[in-house]
């Protein structure tokens, strides 16, 4: 089953520490990858640099900034395919942002 | 003739229902993880029971009769309901199932357990663990659980859904952990046995059979895991309790229905066999590598009922089994427990002294039986007006009737001695 490891951190630290936090994270994800389950996954840029768009009447409305203002943001993912709930668990508990924010795990729609 | 009939088949497929419900769910649900779909199947396959064995006899082996029309039924079900290219994965699914289930056809394998540990799977919410057991193992319907946890079946009913579909949708898997996660995975599965068992004894006149029923429901699903898990000891542990309480349930009320606290029951009412019965648990368990927090609580027990023998419980032990216990969990509700077996090894003014200590923890505010042991020893040191106060508040946080009657008896008691 595909899951997606939702990363969610204090923003500005993430932003603030990318540097030192980037090698962890390269780390774990080269982990994942010689375990063969890591189907891909991305570090964004900060929340502040994000756009939120919502049509609504046919009319396009933009906000400047994130979906939810919050101190903890979504700061990056990862795909992988285990085959169940316990093994995506177990590597979202071997995940740096775990330690540093949180980890949601959710399923992906897939047949 | 055709009457009698029907009666034979409806209690054959009663008797099948009641031993094999949860265990045809299991074999049905163990590859989709689908228990909501698993249930219809199976229910489809009881409606057709209930006409074709009085037509035909009830068959010779009516669970492999029962899971073969479930799994036909299911199939129709599935693909009247998912588009073509959705249905092939699930289909795929069932047929190795179906494979495999045919291959031990004689002995259809026990999948009850891999189905108690995805119901009380960490990523379920902990409060639907036992309903959801209740549902899948035993075939409960969401009114009658509903009833027994005082929710509103409408809302238990909303609740078992959205968990069996997170079990579906999020992968959870059905099986029994592996030997590092064992312990702390049981613990899950054994904690929501013994809340189904605890809200039937809540129940202490009996006279809701619903909730009676859950107590017996609680020690069948407790036998069940120590006879799949017998090197288990938590797993014996847990059922010891269980027993011991269960013995004690006629004992906890006299000829008049009023209360009687356990210092005060003849062990003659107490049900030597359950008894027994826990009594050989305990020591099988004793022998076993581990020792957890059932295995301990059930220890306590144990030394009470030596007073069927010696005219007393061994407070000494219960007190060092306290301490493990606190040591373990760190629960104030442990600690409370602990000061009473203190007040009775070294005397009420160290039991209140050791009830003292826990004075700050806001949870106890409105916790009856720290209040009702805080009247009891104050009052054992001779402060009555503290302990007339404690009762007072003691009262005020009981809900059964019976148990409030007895507290204000104590607390009338006091106040003739005062006067």
């Amino acid at each position: 089953m595909k899951y997606v490891l939702l990363l969610y951190e204090d923003d500005a630290e993430r932003v603030a520490k990318t540097e030192e936090q980037v090698a962890i994270c390269v780390a774990y994800a080269e982990a994942m990858a010689k375990a063969g389950i890591l189907v891909g996954g991305e570090r964004l840029r900060p929340a502040w640099s994000a756009t939120t768009v919502h049509v609504a009447e046919g009319e396009t409305h933009l906000l400047d900034g994130p979906y939810a203002e919050a101190k903890e943001q979504l700061g990056g993912f990862h795909v992988i395919d285990v085959p169940d709930l316990d093994a995506a668990l177990e590597w979202a508990a071997r995940c740096p942002s775990a330690r540093r924010g949180r980890v949601e795990v959710r399923p992906i729609w897939s047949s | 003739m055709g009457q009698e009939e029907d009666r034979l088949s409806r209690e054959a497929a009663e008797a099948v229902a009641r031993r094999s419900y949860g265990k045809l769910v299991a074999l049905l649900a163990a590859r989709t993880r689908d228990v909501a779909g698993a249930e219809d199947a199976l229910s489809d396959a009881f409606a057709a029971a209930l006409v074709a064995w009085p037509a035909s006899g009830v068959p010779s082996t009516p669970e492999a009769w029962l899971l073969t029309v479930a799994r036909r039924k299911w199939i129709d079900a599935t693909r009247r309901r998912r588009s073509a290219e959705d249905a092939s994965g699930h289909l795929g699914l069932m047929a190795e199932e179906i494979e495999a289930a045919a291959a031990g056809e004689s002995q259809l394998p026990d999948e009850r357990l891999s189905l108690m540990f995805a119901c009380a799977h960490p990523a379920i919410d902990p409060g639907i663990r036992a309903p959801l057991v209740l549902q899948t193992v035993l075939g409960f319907d969401a009114a009658a659980i509903g009833s027994a946890f005082l929710v509103s079946p409408a809302a238990m009913g909303q609740r078992l859904v959205r968990a069996k579909k997170k079990i579906r949708e999020a992968g959870i898997p059905f099986q029994v952990p592996e030997r590092a996660d064992l312990p702390a995975r049981l613990e899950a599965v054994l904690d929501a046995l013994y809340a189904a068992f605890s809200e039937g004894w809540s129940d202490p006149t009996g006279t809701e059979v619903r909730r009676r029923n859950l107590a017996e429901e609680g020690i069948w699903l407790g036998r069940l895991v120590a006879s799949l898990l017998p090197e288990e000891p938590e797993a014996l542990g847990l059922l010891a309790l269980m027993l011991y309480a269960q013995a004690r349930r006629a004992a906890r009320r006299d000829a008049q229905g009023a209360y009687v606290p356990l210092a005060e029951q003849d062990p003659a009412a107490w049900d030597t066999p359950l008894v027994e019965e826990a009594e050989g648990l305990l020591s099988r368990a004793s022998g076993l590598p581990g020792t957890g927090r059932y295995q301990l609580e059930a220890a306590v027990q144990s030394a009470h009922v030596v007073r069927r023998l010696t005219g007393r419980s061994d407070w000494a032990a219960i007190e060092r089994i306290y301490d493990a216990l606190l040591a373990m969990t760190g629960s104030p509700v442990v600690a409370i427990n602990r000061a009473i077996a203190v007040a009775e090894t070294r005397g009420p003014a160290a039991g209140l002294e050791a009830l003292d200590a826990l004075a700050g923890d806001l949870r106890l505010a409105d916790y009856q039986p720290y209040w009702a042991a805080r009247a009891g020893l104050l009052a054992r040191t001779g402060a009555g007006a503290s302990a007339d106060a404690a009762y007072q508040r003691a009262i005020g946080l009981e809900s059964d009737p019976a148990v409030r009657h007895f507290l204000e008896q104590r607390r009338a008691e006091l106040a003739a001695r005062g006067r």
